[in-house]
């Protein structure tokens, strides 16, 4: 197939052929896939399609066809987290969001590459070896959901649910030239997502438009009792797809426009905002002075909970044990083993900002600057209806460029985590080329005001072209 | 009398309490009732602590330990808040335990205990709730095992860990003081204490008002004042020999009735607490008045009023009031029977008997015991006969008066036999003064006729014996 479909279009050819058929299609081309986006591929994908079939394809995605990330728990689906230390771990359950898919009829085509535990930028890091971007192989997709990404950009799926804790669905959505979005926090439960940061990530799904995004929005989201963070409150996403932007007001945040940043991503968001200029909006620029403290807050909070979160793989239940003559020294050994050089430094500087001494001077502190950041939001959203700039300041770099340094990585996440600090949606689209690489543009909101940021993202695509460039082989 | 304390000794205890009369686990919906199923069957991903899983307040277990809190005369935080504790441990499935730090459930409490110089106020630092590890089962002994079974039913289990100020000044004190809790946490009815790993303490110990020790793994009331006994022991013995005593964890070996250094302060962990993300702070300042109403008549106050209300001397009233089930069943009784009775068949007797055979009061009736004293003070039975009774009851079973009349225990057969040798002797003048004169054969006479009297139910040696006595007076 390897041609981009949406779900109406895939739900057209089930009625003309069948779920069967269909899912069919999508598994015979990630058997040909050159990306390695695909970690395993669902045996029972082709079941489930054909009971679709025999049920007279029920619910909203009867038969769509949809990729997971390795940190979303599917009963029965090795989940890893691309990483060695999950090796063999098969979930014993779903997530809410895999029940909720299940319930709505899609079909689970696999698990899709990641950083391990979606620590990284460029899906460099996993154990099953780098994922590839669809639109030049010799660079990275972005992550950590860069497999999520680019499988919906290669047309090995129409539409994939990725991870994003600092950026990680934004990031590779940005850098693969398709629509990803990283809900409110408490929009969409983490029951069943395998911790990173836990205050700081929500699970976000990536599409190939922006109604598609809309249609799992409303399949995924809402109140999950099993999750703490969840919150209870009734919303229908794809009641924002119109094209209507008239009298919205735009905050263009300077800061977000910083040194480093690529001149064509510049032009290619200064020219979208001039698109919705045309379009009816206005805009404004708009301060957020605390953003340049946002990057050393994420990574020290985000490490600090991981250093906890990751505490529990110790070979003792589940995935990969080393021998040792004792518990210590097999747990030891278990995650000396087990984990990559990237998770390591992510538990022991984590260990260190929580440590006694330390706690107050980097975590705590990292608490007071996460506040400022938030309160840089509240601000700039009173004003505005939303925030725009660009998601990435850079289009995907090579293969192997940065992996050995990874600050020159964190810094790469400077425009997406203070969006995750703050807990605030933000959706990123297509909206240009920098040297025939994707670039994206990154449309933020107030707190559970996804439709409005839906509502631009949707005019925006009804009103320019961007969305349907495909990567080269796909086109 | 004031006691002077002369070694300085300094005890506080860190009690941890199974709330086990909850129907599901903290932070899950699995069932509590594990203690008779087979090893982990009472499991789900949370308390695995399965990648991905995500806990869930149970609300019930937070007004549980509010009611532990307020029954400790604590006050109420405001607001909910938990911590991981970070520490690595095959008992634990997330190698970090949920619980609470700087904003714990309840503090600032205290409880009074019968201390050496009488009443005594144990200070209450703080109570906290946090999630039971899971049971490591040791194949062989803890620093020699050939491998570890882990059994995840108790994983997640509610635990309050009560943490007193070091008020205590000897081990005697410190067992009252654990007695005294277990007390007040049965009348709350949020545990229950016969159930195993339902109570556990850990101590801390100082002597010449000096660096205090803390001592592992007590699980029995007599297992604190052993190690007790002994740590105290063992510091003043170390000093004497001109050794210093440093800040140290050592842990209980029930056993051997020793303590054994497992670390010392430079060893202690570094818990990294952090405040746990994936739970939200639970408003509960406004379930506060709501729960206090809920509050039973605790131990003291049912002591009081148990000394005014039926007249019951201190000792009395103190046995009878550990226990709650053991005070209702008493009050029931004495609504029968003469309090002061019943008081005595209760708390002297019936108890005894029970402790004895390792009984609870469940293994007795109301409508027994009542009967038993009906029968004593109606003087139809002996003392003796009552507790026979008892006994009989508890170990071959049967109803009271069943058992008087299978075991012939009724004074009143006696009475028939006494009454009609005294008619039998009134009746025969003659015969009584041919006997008095010499005439031996005139006793059979007299016999006979009580014989006759008591239509032969007497026992014609008892008959003789007492007509014997009866002249002879």
């Amino acid at each position: 197939m390897a041609a981009w479909t949406d779900i109406s279009g895939i739900r057209q050819k089930i009625a003309d052929s069948s779920a069967e058929e269909v899912t069919a299609s999508y598994i015979e081309t990630i058997g040909k896939s050159k990306i390695n986006g695909f970690t395993t591929v669902s045996d029972e994908a082709i079941n489930a399609a054909r009971e679709i079939d025999s049920n007279g394809h029920e619910g909203p995605l009867a038969g769509v066809p949809i990729a997971i990330k390795e940190n979303i728990s599917t009963k029965g689906l090795s989940t890893t987290c691309s990483s060695k230390i999950l090796q063999g771990y098969v979930p014993p359950y779903d997530a809410h969001v895999i029940e909720k898919l299940k319930a709505a009829g899609a079909v689970i085509l696999g698990k899709t590459n990641m950083d391990e535990f979606a620590m990284g930028t460029s899906t460099e890091s996993s154990y099953y070896g780098p994922t590839f971007n669809p639109w030049d192989m010799d660079r990275v997709p972005g992550g950590s959901s860069g497999g999520s990404a680019a499988v919906v950009a290669a047309g090995e799926a129409p539409v994939s649910l990725g991870s994003d804790t600092g950026g990680s669905v934004r990031c590779p959505a940005a850098y693969c030239g398709v629509v990803g979005i990283k809900p409110t926090y408490g929009c969409i439960s983490r029951y069943g997502l395998i911790s990173y940061a836990n205050s700081l990530e929500q699970i976000g799904p990536l599409a190939t438009n922006v109604a598609d995004i809309a249609t799992i929005m409303d399949v995924v989201a809402g109140y999950d009792s099993r999750d703490s963070t969840s919150i209870n409150r009734e919303n229908t996403y794809s009641d924002a797809l119109k094209d209507d932007v008239k009298g919205m007001k735009i905050g263009v945040p300077e800061e977000y426009f910083g040194e480093g940043i690529d001149e064509n991503v510049e032009k290619a968001v200064w020219d979208s905002i001039s698109k919705f200029e045309d379009m009816g909006a206005t805009y404004e620029k708009v301060s957020m002075p605390h953003t340049k403290y946002a990057l050393a807050s994420y990574y020290i909070i985000a490490m600090s909970e991981a250093s906890s979160n990751l505490a529990r793989f110790d070979g003792t239940r589940y995935g990969y044990r080393a021998d040792g003559d004792n518990w210590h020294v097999m747990a030891s050994k278990t995650r000396a083993e087990g984990f990559g050089p990237e998770v390591k430094r992510r538990i022991l500087l984590g260990t260190y900002a929580l440590s006694a001494g330390y706690h107050d001077k980097y975590y705590l502190k990292a608490l007071q600057v996460r506040t400022l950041v938030k309160q840089d939001f509240d601000r700039a959203l009173a004003n505005v209806d939303v925030l725009m700039a660009p998601t990435m300041p850079a289009p995907a770099f090579k293969i192997g460029e940065k992996i050995d340094d990874p600050l020159s990585l964190y810094l790469a996440d400077v425009n997406t985590v203070p969006i995750n600090l703050a807990g605030v949606p933000s959706i990123s689209v297509p909206c240009g080329l920098s040297d025939g690489m994707p670039v994206g543009l990154q449309i933020i909101g107030k707190h559970f005001d996804e439709n409005t940021i839906i509502r631009a993202a949707y005019s925006f695509e009804q009103n320019t072209d961007h969305h349907t460039r495909r990567p080269p082989e796909v086109a | 009398m004031v006691y002077e304390n002369p070694d300085g000794i300094r005890i506080g205890l860190e009690v941890h309490v199974q709330l086990n009369k909850l129907k599901t686990k903290l932070f899950c919906g699995c069932s509590t009732e594990y203690h008779d199923s087979e090893p982990n069957t009472h499991v789900c991903p949370v308390c695995l602590g399965l990648p991905g899983s995500l806990p869930v307040l149970n609300e019930k277990a937070v007004e549980f330990a509010i009611k532990v809190g307020l029954a400790l005369n604590c006050s109420i935080v405001e607001q909910t808040q938990f911590h991981r504790k970070n520490y690595y441990y095959p008992d634990l499935p997330k190698n970090f335990q949920t619980t609470q730090y700087d904003f714990p459930i309840a503090a600032n409490g205290k409880i009074i205990i019968e201390g050496e110089d009488g009443e005594h106020v144990v200070g209450i630092t703080r109570a906290h709730i946090e999630e039971d590890p899971a049971r490591l089962q040791h194949m062989g002994t803890i620093d020699r095992s050939k491998g570890t079974l882990i059994n995840y039913n108790r994983s997640g289990m509610t635990l309050i860990e009560i943490v007193s100020e070091p008020d205590m000044r000897s081990p005697k004190e410190a067992r009252r003081y654990l007695e005294k809790l277990k007390s007040i946490l049965d009348y709350l009815g949020v545990f229950d204490g016969d159930l195993e790993g339902a109570m556990k303490a850990d101590a801390n110990v100082s002597v010449f008002w000096g660096d205090r020790v803390e001592v592992k793994n007590i699980s029995s009331f007599k297992g604190l004042e052993r190690a007790l006994v002994y740590e105290i022991m063992r510091q003043k013995n170390h000093i004497r020999r001109g050794g210093e005593i440093v800040m140290e964890t050592r842990h209980f070996d029930e056993a051997r009735g020793v303590t054994i250094s497992m670390r010392t302060k430079e060893e202690e962990h570094d818990y990294r607490y952090f405040p746990e993300p994936d739970l939200v702070p639970l408003r509960v300042a406004d379930w506060v008045p709501g729960i206090r109403e809920t509050l039973p008549e605790l131990p003291d106050a049912k002591r009081e009023r148990f000394m005014e209300q039926y007249g019951l001397g201190e000792t009395h009233a103190r046995a009878l009031t550990t226990e709650i089930k053991v005070a209702n069943f008493f009050e029931e009784v004495a609504a029968k029977v003469d309090p002061k009775d019943a008081a005595v068949w209760v708390s002297d007797i019936l108890k005894g008997e029970l402790n004895y055979r390792e009984l609870s009061i469940d293994a007795f009736t109301v409508e027994d015991i009542v009967a038993v004293v009906e029968l004593v003070t109606g003087n139809k039975i002996t003392e003796q006969s009552g507790v026979e009774i008892i006994r009989t009851v508890l170990d071959d079973g049967g109803k009271p008066q069943d058992i008087v009349e299978k075991k012939g225990l009724l004074k009143v057969e006696d009475d028939i036999v006494a009454t009609a040798v005294e008619e039998a002797i009134a009746e025969n003048p003659d015969a009584v003064a041919d006997y008095l004169g010499g005439k031996e054969k005139s006793l059979n006479f007299i016999v006979g006729k009580v014989m006759q009297k008591t239509k032969g139910r007497a026992d014609a040696r008892e008959a003789r014996e007492k007509v014997l006595a009866k002249l002879n007076e």
